[in-house]
């Protein structure tokens, strides 16, 4: 972003607000198609289709910003659209991920509030530690894309692992219950 | 009731530790000085402060920062800080220029001066923080008129559309690094990039910047991929560098030495001892070859400034 739009308040401000915004609608899309027949194939395909979607921001970053810079002056609205077109749908598609874990994890009403704890537990304590090593060494040893594309890497290696342990919990209880292992 | 007693004991003496600590942090800069002014911009708190005939423009008081500017109440004109003056050097380079960049207003000491010295050259500012302009124009006597201009707007943002334009620019002026906080955008190669697309043919490029830490080499490094050589100016009495650069081959140190015999007359009243630049200013490589360039993609210029 700062190549195009700079590394004032506002700019930074453009990209947190986008990813709440996605993470909101990717918790409510999650929410709403966890009542609908929850398989964890889906729930693996939610991960490739991150990996998808996150592509463009490596791919085609600067032929996404440049005509943007180009048609708006102000740096404030440039950001935000630029942070809308590259953010909005990898990110929704991660908020997707949390409650449909829950819906994958809790069998009983009783330990469903536990499961949610637990659940942001570890997803808040990832971001933690994702931001962290980030600013700290990341930048320090790799390339921006190179970090990305290990992103990438992480969430399609997610994906698969949880397509291949229900491949083979089908295999071995055609009838038992669902479990994902992944997150 | 011991305990209770202890306990304010404890805590008296912790308020006082931390107040000898504040005091600690803001002596070097605020001992004897009045506070004129305090502004909280987004970016920084800003104070005004002055000592004697000395008034200064500080970032970030609390945390040490040095001063951004200081003006001589007594003599207005005459620059007060070493690195300042440096930047004035670019003058050996291109002597009089006609169209100036100026990225980092400061208290506008810079600009103002070569308003002055150059009433008919377009002068361009371009700061990001409004509210130094403000201290800037209250307490600094600077004034935007017809050839002189403060754009409010990232300096990389302003680059890279003046380059889009096609506006050219014969003396650049990157003084953008104040307070601890590096601009790592405005360091990368790609900026450089799109620096060398504004300079025109004879431009001269004045870049004031860090002298110590890893930082030094990378930047230097980056610095030399883009404009394959430049002057590295360096003075025992500032920890700033400066460095200096143009879109063609540097000249020989008697062209300069001849330049600085003609300009030196009317930098007097500044303060600026440019005869002595010339051989102050370096080609020789102090810094090692094998650092990484610094790009739009690796930037760690912050967490290199503190290794």
């Amino acid at each position: 972003m700062a190549p195009y739009f700079g590394g004032s308040l506002s700019v930074w401000g453009s990209i947190i607000t986008i990813f709440m915004v996605a993470l909101s609608i990717g918790y409510l899309l999650g929410g709403k198609l966890s009542t609908r027949n929850p398989s964890p194939v889906t729930y693996g395909m939610f991960f490739i289709a991150a990996a998808i979607f996150s592509l463009p921001i490596i791919l085609f970053a600067d032929n996404i910003m440049r005509p943007i810079f180009m048609a708006i002056e102000d740096p404030r609205y440039g950001s935000l659209l630029a942070s809308i077109l590259l953010y909005l749908v990898p990110t929704s598609i991660l908020g997707m991920i949390s409650p449909y874990s829950i819906r994958l994890l809790v069998q009983t009403q009783e330990h469903s509030g536990h499961m949610a704890g637990m659940l942001f537990f570890i997803s808040t304590m990832g971001s933690a530690a994702g931001t962290l090593g980030t600013s700290f060494y990341f930048v320090l040893w790799f390339e921006v894309n190179q970090i990305l594309w290990g992103s990438v890497a992480a969430l399609l290696a997610a994906g698969c692992v949880v397509l291949l342990a229900s491949y083979m919990l089908e295999k071995s209880a055609p009838q038992g219950s669902a479990k994902a292992t992944a997150k | 009731m011991r305990m209770i007693v202890m306990r304010s004991e404890n805590k008296l003496l912790s308020f006082s530790v931390v107040t000898a600590v504040l005091t600690a942090l803001i002596f070097p800069v605020l001992v004897n000085a009045q506070v004129l002014h305090e502004e909280r911009s987004v970016y920084r708190d800003i104070t005004v402060a002055q000592n004697g005939n000395r008034r200064c423009l500080v970032f970030n008081v609390l945390r040490g920062d040095r001063n951004q500017t200081c003006l001589d109440m007594n003599d207005k004109d005459r620059l007060v800080f070493t690195y300042t003056k440096m930047s004035f050097a670019g003058l050996l380079l291109t002597p009089s220029p006609k169209n100036i960049l100026v990225a980092g207003l400061g208290g506008g000491t810079i600009p103002m001066a070569m308003n002055e010295l150059f009433p008919d050259a377009t002068i361009d500012i371009v700061e990001i923080d409004q509210a130094v302009v403000n201290v800037a124009k209250d307490y600094f006597f600077f004034e935007e008129n017809e050839k002189m201009k403060v754009s409010i707007n990232d300096a990389r943002v302003f680059v890279k559309r003046a380059g889009i334009l096609g506006k050219k620019y014969d003396y650049i002026i990157l003084d953008a690094f104040g307070g601890d906080y590096i601009p790592e955008h405005l360091l990368t190669q790609e900026f450089l990039e799109e620096v060398k697309l504004i300079m025109s043919p004879d431009a001269v490029l004045v870049a004031n910047t860090f002298s110590t830490s890893r930082f030094y080499d990378h930047e230097s490094v980056t610095y030399q991929q883009v404009f394959n050589e430049f002057f590295n100016f360096k003075l025992p009495s500032s920890g700033n560098r400066i460095i200096m650069t143009q879109l063609g081959p540097l000249p020989p140190r008697g062209t300069l030495a001849s330049a600085a015999q003609q300009i030196a007359p009317s930098l007097e009243k500044y303060g600026v001892p440019l005869l002595e630049y010339p051989n102050k200013l370096s080609t020789r490589v102090d810094w090692d070859m094998s650092r990484r360039v610094l790009t739009d993609q690796y930037a760690p210029a912050n967490l290199l400034r503190e290794n």
